[in-house]
This record gives structure tokens, sequence and C-alpha cells, in this order.
């Protein structure tokens, strides 16, 4: 049963792929508190990414509930849950985080074209939207000194990329944050400066954060960690999907 | 930001194979409007070229034929009509007014046309336009000639030039009558009709000419010079045609079964309007095949719109995966991919009306002289703007099927890049 007032919980959850012969990932539960910052961690394969795209509602499970911030996610039509994804949560991905034919400025904006209640939460903090998420990529050290806001996104490092993933996802504060791996591809200095950064805003908003990660050694980091395998279990299809 | 900011943008980032695109989009536009224009501009001339005459009048044949060879100076006259049988028309109370047309002569490849002053009064094209002279004036002398605006250019002539006419309709024109050279009296304005290659002479200087000629030769031991012709009484035996003007419409059947039913001799009048849909008839099987060959070639450019979007899909799912992240629903995503097929339609139409125009720009004066065919540069048709349309139209639900695609994928993916 979800326990009331969690951000996130799961109850009796399973998914298979279809035509994926035999893949199963089930979560018997998993809750969340406001606020909370959690690290999942687990190897290559133990079903990250598809649990990720369950609590985002963009998969569907096959049997069991997920509740968000109350709402009853599964029982939510398809336009409605990408609604609610849009205004409720923010996503960062391991790399190629950004859509590269926008500037750095307009992938940052992305998410309040189909988030209005984000849009006016983003305009109320700093004037527009376009000022707080300038204000944000400040905050995440990309300054107009470091990197031109009208510049193609493709152009940019990976690590600068992963900061403009941030602030788009931290942009209108969503209550919910969800990071697949977004400091992989980082090194040791750039990871713990990203994840500091992020709890930061985060607290700001009293947001929480559901981050997956093969590193055990960013757990200091967060209020709580838990090795995926014995929150989901796993039987593999043909061929394995993470 | 809005859908088509978004698919513009993701056109721009991979702007050469969307110019390509485009521009082969652009190409069959050009070509499905050009066939169109050509097709259209025929017809107006055609139809241009015979305003304001009620009825031809030829001797019994094809009415066809008679229409091609009496106004449009293609072919040639199965049989003449007497001067006789061409007065008992003239006199009918029906008839306004007629014009007789007398051919078979030729200045380098221009068709003479024997005819008198009434032609230039009474003759009328394109919206009943009557013809104009440049230059000079009508027949004052026997043997004053009146260019078409294109003889005078083609052939460099300016008023009092001396020509010499041809006896048949070949280019060398063998058998001249050069011992009675013509004076050009006058240059007509330009009408964009076989009037613009006709050199017009006077019926009597027809004649004049072949006074001393018998079956096609000069007579052996007959040289008649152009000062003793003057002398003679000049009364054409026969005319070849005659276009003729009614007192009223109502009567076009009346005098049209008078002609038609005429004893003295096997006649034939024709309405032109009617003729022509005879002719549109037969040329219509050969427009409607050039037509779908512009519409396959259509067909094939919006294909390959659809194949460039296709092969592109696989690449753009990590795209897909993030606006799915942000809030996008598989629906965005279709919507996506068509507003980025309706830009590349909308593009391609735009470049092809542009080519269109910048090539009808440059072979009009070509196409006008060569071949007689005035095509006028004008805003485009509602016939033409509804063939865009359904071009834009046709690319659009063509992009439906990789957008379909891609509304597929972004459901089964999710967020997820599978490969």
């Amino acid at each position: 049963m979800a326990e009331a007032g969690a951000a996130i919980a799961l109850d009796g959850v399973r998914f298979a792929w279809p035509g994926r012969g035999g893949f199963r990932l089930t979560v018997p539960h998993l809750a969340v508190a406001r606020g909370e910052r959690l690290l999942l961690v687990g190897p290559s394969g133990c079903g990250k990414s598809t649990l990720l795209n369950l609590l985002c509602g963009t998969l569907s499970p096959t049997a069991g509930r997920i509740a968000l911030l109350g709402r009853e996610l599964t029982g939510m039509a398809g336009p409605a849950r990408d609604a609610f994804r849009a205004e409720h949560i923010g996503v960062i991905f391991q790399m190629f985080n950004l859509v590269p034919y926008l500037s750095v400025l307009d992938n940052v904006l992305l998410p309040l074209r189909f988030a209005p209640g984000r849009r006016a939460r983003a305009a109320a903090a700093a004037g527009s939207a376009a000022a707080e998420a300038i204000r944000l990529l400040e905050r995440l050290g990309l300054d107009r000194t470091k990197v031109r806001h009208e510049a193609r996104a493709a152009t940019l490092s990976v690590g600068q990329q992963q900061r403009v993933a941030a602030a788009r996802a931290l942009l209108g504060r969503p209550e919910i944050v969800v990071a697949d791996e977004p400091t992989s591809s980082l090194d040791r200095a750039h990871q713990l400066s990203f994840l500091e950064l992020l709890a930061q805003e985060l607290a700001a908003g009293g947001g929480t954060l559901v981050m997956v990660s093969h590193d055990p050694s960013l757990a200091a980091r967060f209020d709580r960690t838990l090795e995926l395998p014995t929150v989901a279990t796993i039987e593999p299809g043909l061929p394995a999907h993470t | 930001m809005s859908l088509l900011r978004l698919a513009s943008a993701s056109l721009l980032n991979r702007w050469p194979v969307a110019l390509l695109t485009a521009l082969a989009i652009a190409l069959s536009v050009t070509l499905l409007l050009g066939v169109e224009r050509i097709r259209s501009g025929a017809r107006d001339s055609f139809v241009g070229t015979v305003a304001g005459t009620d009825l031809i009048v030829g001797a019994r044949g094809g009415a066809l034929n008679l229409l091609l060879y009496s106004v449009f100076r293609i072919g040639n006259p199965t049989n003449n009509i007497t001067w006789a049988s061409y007065q008992d028309i003239a006199a009918h109370p029906d008839v306004a007014w007629i014009v007789p047309l007398s051919l078979g002569d030729s200045h380098f490849g221009f068709r003479v046309l024997g005819t008198n002053d009434d032609y230039f009064r009474h003759y009328r094209y394109r919206d009943g336009q009557p013809l104009r002279f440049a230059a000079g004036g009508p027949f004052t002398d026997l043997f004053d000639a009146v260019l078409g605006s294109e003889v005078a250019a083609r052939l460099g002539y300016d008023l009092g030039r001396e020509i010499v006419v041809a006896h048949g309709l070949g280019r060398e024109g063998f058998a001249r009558h050069d011992d009675k050279p013509f004076r050009v009296a006058g240059i007509l304005e330009r009408t964009g009709t076989p009037v613009d290659r006709t050199v017009h002479v006077s019926l009597e200087a027809i004649e004049a000419i072949h006074v001393d000629w018998q079956g096609g030769a000069p007579v052996p031991g007959r040289r008649v010079s152009a000062e003793a012709v003057r002398a003679m009484e000049l009364r054409p035996r026969a005319v070849t045609a005659a276009l003729v003007g009614l007192q009223s419409r109502l009567a076009t059947f009346r005098v049209q079964r008078f002609v038609n039913e005429y004893r003295q001799e096997p006649l034939l009048a024709i309405l032109p309007g009617a003729t022509l849909q005879e002719l549109w008839a037969i040329l219509g099987t050969a427009e409607q095949a050039l037509s779908a060959v512009t519409v396959m070639v259509v067909a094939t450019a919006l294909l390959g719109m659809v194949t460039m979007t296709l092969a592109s899909l696989a690449e753009r799912r990590r795209e897909m995966a993030i606006l799915r992240s942000v809030g996008a629903s598989p629906r965005t995503i279709l919507g996506l991919l068509t507003a980025e097929a309706l830009l590349l339609g909308l593009a391609g139409t735009a470049l092809g009306v542009l080519l269109l125009y910048g090539a009808q720009l440059a072979l009009q004066p070509v196409i006008d002289s060569r071949y007689g065919l005035y095509l006028a540069i004008g805003a485009p048709s509602r016939r033409e703007l509804a063939m865009l349309a359904g071009v834009v139209l046709a690319g659009t639900l063509a992009g439906l099927i990789p957008a379909w695609r891609a509304y597929r994928m972004s459901v089964a993916d999710g967020m997820t890049v599978r490969t």
C-alpha cells in the first residue's frame, strides 16, 4: 500500500517488455518521502532505466500501482501522464541530454512548452521564465562568460551539457527530479560539484531526488541508498535490457 | 516554443538533406506548374486568336483542318471557295462583315495572307482587341505589304523595304515572284497570335503575282510586268477561307446552315469555339498523359522526403526520448514530424514557384518567338493555387508515414533508446 504523503510509492509493480521473451521487472514495494534524496545503486542490466521510465509514466506497468505526489499515475490516461510528467518531474539522463539543434537557453526552456504550471512558477521566481533559466544556468556555473546561452547545445562539452540538463530539470521547481546516472561521464571533481549544486537547488524548492547509479561511493551525498536488486527483481529476457 | 519552431530548428540542423529534399520538391512543382502554364497558355492563345469571329467558312472538309489552316496557319487547305460563293455569303442579310483569306504563298517561311482592309478593321484577338499598327498603315498600293511584328523583327524589316514573296510554302521558296516585289507599308503591333508571323498583302496583289502563272509555275513565254499588271482588272477568282461576323449571335446556326447547304459548291461553316472544343478533346489524352507524368514526378519527390525522414528516425530516437522526458506526448512527436513534412512541402513549393517565375522570365521570349506561344507572367491562377495546395497537402499526408512510425517508436521506447 502506498504511504500517505510520499512523493513516490510503488506497490506490486510488474513490467514486461512486449516481444522481449521473458524480461520481467518486479518491484514489490518502494516509497520515497517528499524532499528525500534517494540513491538507487545497481549494475548494468538490473532494470534501472526501465524503473525510471515507469516512475515517469512513459512506460505503463503490466500490473501494480504507482502513485506520485498522492496521485495514481497508473490510473491516468496517456496524455494525462505526459502532462503530469511535464508539470511535476524533471529528468536528467546519463549523457546526450539535450536536443542538439536547440540553443542552450531553448533547451532549458523546453519543458515549459508542455507545463503551464511550471512556466508560471519559473516566471514568478525571476520575473520571466527566461530570467529564471539564466539564473539556474549561472547557478550551475554556466554564466555568459563561460557559455553563450544562444549557442547550439551540440557545441558544449559533456560536463556543460549535463549542467544544462540539470537546469532544465530544475526549472519551474518540479517536485520530483529523476536522474539516470547523470555523473557517470564526469570526472570525480566535477561529479561532486555537480551533485552539490543539484542538491542545493532541490533543497531550496523542497524537491525529491531519485538517482540511479552504479557508483556506491556517491551514497554519502544522499539521504538513503538502496541496492536496486533488493528493490526490484529481474527475470532477464533475450536480449537483456537495462 | 511552438511545434513549428521546433520543426524548423530540426530541419535547419539537417539543412543539407532538407535543402536537397526541398529542391527535389521544388523542381517537381516547377515542372507541374510549367506544364499547366503551357497547357493553359496554349489554350488561351488558341481561344484568343479567334476572338470576335462568329463563323469560319471554307471548302468542305474537316472542321478542325479548316480552323487550323485558316486561323493558325497550320496545315494546308483542301480546296478554295469561288469568289462568287464568297460574295453570296457576304450578301446574306445576317452577315455583318466578312474577311477573305487567301493562302498559298510565303516569304522566308512566313505565310503570305491575301486579304483586304476589312481584315485590319474587323479581326479581333485576345479579349476583343483590334489590330494596331506599330508603324505605317494598311494597303494603299497594289504591291503594299503589312508585316506581323515577328516577321519584321526576325527579318529586320522596316517601312519601305522591298520584299519578294515565293510561290508555295517552302522555306527556301525556289519559285519566287521576284518580278513583282512588294513594299512594306505597315508593321503591326505584337498580338501573340499567328498574325505576328504573317505577311499580309491585298487579294488583288495575290491575283497580280499569279497573273502570268499556271499550275504553280510561270507560263512559259508570258511575262506581265508589275507596271502592266496595275492596268489590269484584278478580280479575285477564289479565296481560301473567310472569317464571318454576324449581326446577331442568334443568327449563327441559320447562317451556318445556309453555308453548309449551299448548292453551288460544297462549303463548310464552323463555329470556332465549338471546333476548338474538338481540338481540346483530341489533345485531352496527351494532356492527361503529360499531367500524369508530372504528378508522378511530384509523387517521387515526396517519396524522397518520406525516405529521408524514415532514414533519419533511428538517429533521432535520443531526441525523441528527450522530448518525451520533458512532457512531450507521442502525439507531439507525431505532430513534430508532420510539421517537418509540412515545412518541407511549403519550402519546396515556394521555391518551385520562384523557379517557375525565373524560368518563365528567362524563356518567355524564346518560347514566344520560336513556338508562337505567349506565356503570360501573372499571379498563380486558382487552378494553380489549388495544385500548390494539393502538393503541400500531399507532402503533409506523406509525412504522416514517418510520423506514425516515430509515434509508435516513442510509445514503445518511452525515454529509453532501444537498439
